[in-house]
């Protein structure tokens, strides 16, 4: 089971999900009519690391984070 | 060092802070950077959501860079509503030299803006609204889109 949050201004609760890579996650997301827009500007973080690629194996406990995009300041 | 306030910041107290703590840390220049809010398109000011965890580690990265340079960088930043020209981020640079301060300074403060994960509203009408048409999408955004996007 892997946590999914969701950062900022993305009015979305957080899900609990039993997947095995974030192309699992891609794919759930994009049947979410919500989430069109921000999947596109997103960007992805486990365990508070960003990654750069959806292929990295996720494990039990994983936390999985969406950050759109910032403006500090 | 990253301090994070709730609402505005104190100005002179922070930067008052910061001096005294380097007096004599034989720094030559101190370079601070003040953000304030201005009062433009009918807002009554700002608002923001930080995520601290990665907040965490980007600015540990930067104290690392700075740390290269002989120099040391502070950070304070608001969180939640910040009125008009209130202030709500201050970046800081000591350094030996001024030419790195002023450098670091700049870089720092272009890579907080596009990397920091801090997000804006504008607090208008009573409504809290996400300023997306100024913010930045993180580098590396998008990849859960899929290749049709």
């Amino acid at each position: 089971m892997v946590r999914v949050e969701f950062l900022g201004p993305i009015q979305k609760d957080s899900l609990e999900l039993e997947i095995q890579n974030l192309n699992e996650l891609a794919t759930i997301l994009q049947e979410d009519k919500e989430m069109t827009e921000w999947l596109t500007n997103c960007a992805v973080a486990v365990n508070d690391t960003l990654v750069s690629s959806l292929e990295a194996p996720l494990k039990d406990g994983d936390k999985i984070s969406l950050l759109p995009p910032v403006c500090g300041g | 060092m990253l301090s994070l306030y709730d609402g505005a910041l104190d100005v002179p107290t922070i930067l008052k802070d910061w001096y005294a703590e380097e007096a004599t840390s034989n720094y030559g220049a101190y370079i601070p950077f003040v953000g304030t809010v201005r009062s433009e398109d009918g807002i009554d000011g700002l608002s923001f959501d930080i995520y601290e965890p990665i907040l965490e580690s980007w600015f540990k990265a930067w104290q690392e860079k700075a740390k290269a340079k002989g120099a040391i960088i502070k950070m304070a930043h608001s969180r939640g509503d910040v009125m008009l020209h209130e202030s709500s981020y201050i970046a800081s640079v000591f350094s030996p030299k001024r030419r790195v301060a002023l450098e670091f300074i700049d870089e720092f403060v272009e890579d907080f803006k596009a990397s920091a994960p801090i997000w804006k509203y504008d607090l208008i009408n009573g409504e809290r609204v996400y300023a997306l048409d100024r913010s930045t999408a993180i580098k590396g955004s998008g990849i859960l889109a899929g290749e049709n996007n």
